[in-house]
């Protein structure tokens, strides 16, 4: 699904964010491609969280114009809004599954919202999103309680992917997994990215994340947001973008990737 | 535009071949699965599933032609799949990799059935029972807890039972006080329809008296403590263990009974009297009012009456039963808090339940009471 470099499907531009005194964002300009996976990395508190919701519309910024696949997110119709929303999915931090059904159920909202299904097929929908988001099929009618952080994340995965969305909206999902299920979670969005060809739009802290499956990175430095390929980045000679790269962590898995990369034989970025 | 999608059954000399036409999308899944439901399917045979005009493809459409795929050859057909866009073959075999899988039975809720619903009884009994004994065993702990401080009062929380006095019982006071002025106006003018018939007005006063300092003024503030402050105690407490705020203060070798429970349940004990106290008074004074605007008996009147109908063991009665009642709030409260688990949906579900519970046993221990003086002749 390589797409040609034009086809913008994230436009944001001049975005400002303050809440009371404080301006997090201060002018961001991000351009996201179609087939891409944009990581956002930045320090605490640099609104990397805020970025996204403002994305999505779940934050209304103080100015600046956001545009998700042709739909301006900050002044549109509701309706024009159910339309885009179906066209993007969404995974929270811990994947905000709703607690009181289960992993089948949270799977069949967005379509049971959107569509006119029978149930027949929509029970064949859910277990087949489940085994592409490769949890067991006894996972399906658990509760969210029941499941351990990894596999909610999963779970909270196969929801955002219900509707087989363009774009995926990812907000740290490698964090709190331990690192072989950290690992297998960066494995599985490179998997459905190349199949499915997604635009993912990836919030995180996660180094290994960011060397395995980026495309580009978008850093939030002094309000503003750099975006740019790994390989510039690291060159780059700002302080914190630096010392982020090439502190010890930045290190390890600069050098982890590359074991990886010579194993598979296969360059980062394409 | 809405996208559609056609499946086409051609019957060939060297086999079956289904055309499959349009986009295979979400969408179009339902009239999809309708056409494939209505297809004759055969036995045994060479079918082809062209997906040659196949616009578009996401995981839903795979799903169903490989659902396809696995019925046709679970029916001893040999299939082949033939003719996929190159662009469209990743979504496939993503699809694939997954494996058949069955659609999710939907089971019948096993209350729904006779025997379900027996064994629902069964199992809320012996949770009952569970229960019962566990709170008796948190009745222990905090029993222990108590008289390890009684022998050690130094090991008691000063500052932390003066502040749960003041949360709990200095700022109830005003939503006490003015539900307890509003329920005198209501009694004295309740009261005052029915009596007048009889002419006997002034004993609406006897009625307010008596009712207000024995039963209404305990029960009322119990109850609305039981709301305002036994859900505090789970909400607070819940909250703390989802935190793993409790385990933290046991690893720092603090008892969490001693420093969350002990403070919350002498707090309460030392101020549900007092409420009750000032309850009563506000009660009595809305009564006041009612008899005066309604029935002309003036203050001077009221009072002397009061004295005459009620000696100060009847506004004892009322209070002696405060500590209890508090004693039952809190226990109830904390013991909920306790059995928060780490999600944050059984605090909400818990701080129902302790109130319910609460109220409950209040209602059940004053009943009690009202046997118990009764059996005494007070």
């Amino acid at each position: 699904m390589a797409a040609d470099g034009d086809d913008i499907v994230i436009r944001v531009h001049g975005l400002v964010n303050r809440f009371g005194e404080q301006t997090i964002h201060d002018g961001v300009d991000l351009e996201v491609r179609r087939g891409e996976v944009i990581g956002i990395v930045g320090g605490s508190g640099t609104g990397k969280s805020v970025l996204l919701r403002t994305v999505v519309g779940l934050n209304r910024p103080a100015a600046g114009s956001i545009d998700v696949l042709g739909c301006d997110i900050v002044n549109t119709t509701d309706r024009e809004r159910r339309d885009v929303e179906r066209r993007w999915g969404v995974l929270f931090q811990d994947g905000a599954l709703f607690s009181s059904l289960t992993v089948a159920q949270n799977i069949q909202v967005p379509i049971k919202e959107h569509l006119r299904l029978p149930v027949r097929l929509m029970d064949e929908i859910a277990a087949s999103k489940v085994g592409l988001v490769r949890l067991p099929e006894s996972a399906a009618d658990k509760f969210p309680s029941q499941l351990s952080g990894g596999m909610r994340k999963r779970a909270g995965l196969a929801r955002a992917l219900a509707l087989d969305p363009e774009i995926l909206f990812l907000d740290e999902p490698t964090a709190g997994l331990d690192p072989i299920a950290a690992a297998d979670f960066d494995h599985l969005i490179r998997d459905l990215k190349a199949s499915l060809g997604l635009t993912v739009f990836l919030v995180t802290h996660d180094l290994d994340s960011l060397f395995a499956i980026c495309d580009r990175v978008a850093v939030l430095v002094d309000k503003k947001v750099r975006v740019d390929t790994l390989e510039a980045l690291l060159r780059d000679n700002h302080p914190w973008i630096h010392s982020y790269f090439h502190g010890p962590r930045g290190r390890a898995a600069l050098a982890a990737e590359a074991v990886r990369e010579e194993a598979e034989g296969a360059p980062v970025s394409h | 535009m809405t996208p559609a999608a056609t499946l086409h059954a051609a019957d060939e000399p060297d086999g079956l071949v289904l055309e499959a036409d349009g986009d295979w999308l979400m969408v179009t899944a339902a009239q999809l699965d309708r056409q494939l439901q209505a297809l004759d399917l055969p036995q045994g045979r060479r079918v082809t599933v062209d997906l040659g005009r196949v616009g578009r493809l996401d995981t839903t459409g795979a799903w169903l032609v490989l659902r396809t795929e696995h019925v046709l050859a679970t029916r001893g057909n040999s299939v082949v799949i033939a003719n996929l866009r190159p662009s469209l073959q990743p979504v496939l075999d993503q699809v694939r990799e997954t494996g058949h899988v069955e659609p999710l039975p939907h089971p019948i809720p096993a209350h729904h059935t006779l025997v379900g619903f027996v064994a629902r009884i069964g199992e809320i009994t012996l949770n009952l029972i569970h229960r019962a004994y566990r709170i008796l065993g948190f009745t222990g702990v905090v029993s222990e807890s108590l008289a390890r401080a009684i022998f050690h009062p130094g090991r008691l929380r000063r500052t932390a039972i003066l502040v749960q006095m003041e949360r709990s019982g200095l700022d109830a006071m005003p939503i006490t006080g003015l539900l307890s002025f509003l329920i005198g106006i209501v009694i004295a003018y309740q009261g005052a329809d029915q009596l007048r018939r009889f002419g006997a007005e002034i004993y609406n006063v006897n009625l307010l008296g008596v009712g207000i300092l024995r039963e209404l003024g305990v029960l009322m503030s119990a109850i609305v403590i039981a709301g305002r402050s036994g859900s505090a105690f789970t909400a607070e407490i819940g909250t703390m263990e989802v935190n793993e705020e409790i385990d933290a203060l046991r690893t720092l070798g603090l008892d969490p009974i001693e420093v969350l429970v002990l403070p919350r349940l002498l707090g309460l004990v030392l101020t549900l009297p007092l409420i009750v106290f000032f309850v009563d008074f506000t009660g009595l004074v809305g009564g006041a009012l009612m008899c005066w605007a309604a029935l002309g008996i003036n203050f001077q009147a009221f009072l002397n009456q009061l004295q005459s109908a009620v000696s100060s063991w009847t506004m004892w009665i009322g209070v002696i039963k405060a500590p209890f009642f508090a004693l039952i709030i809190s226990m109830v409260g904390c013991y909920e808090g306790f059995n928060v688990t780490r999600s944050a949906e059984s605090v909400g579900r818990l701080t129902t339940q302790s109130v319910v519970e609460a109220i409950f046993l209040v209602i059940v221990a004053d009943a009690a009471f009202s046997i118990v003086f009764s059996v005494l002749g007070i």
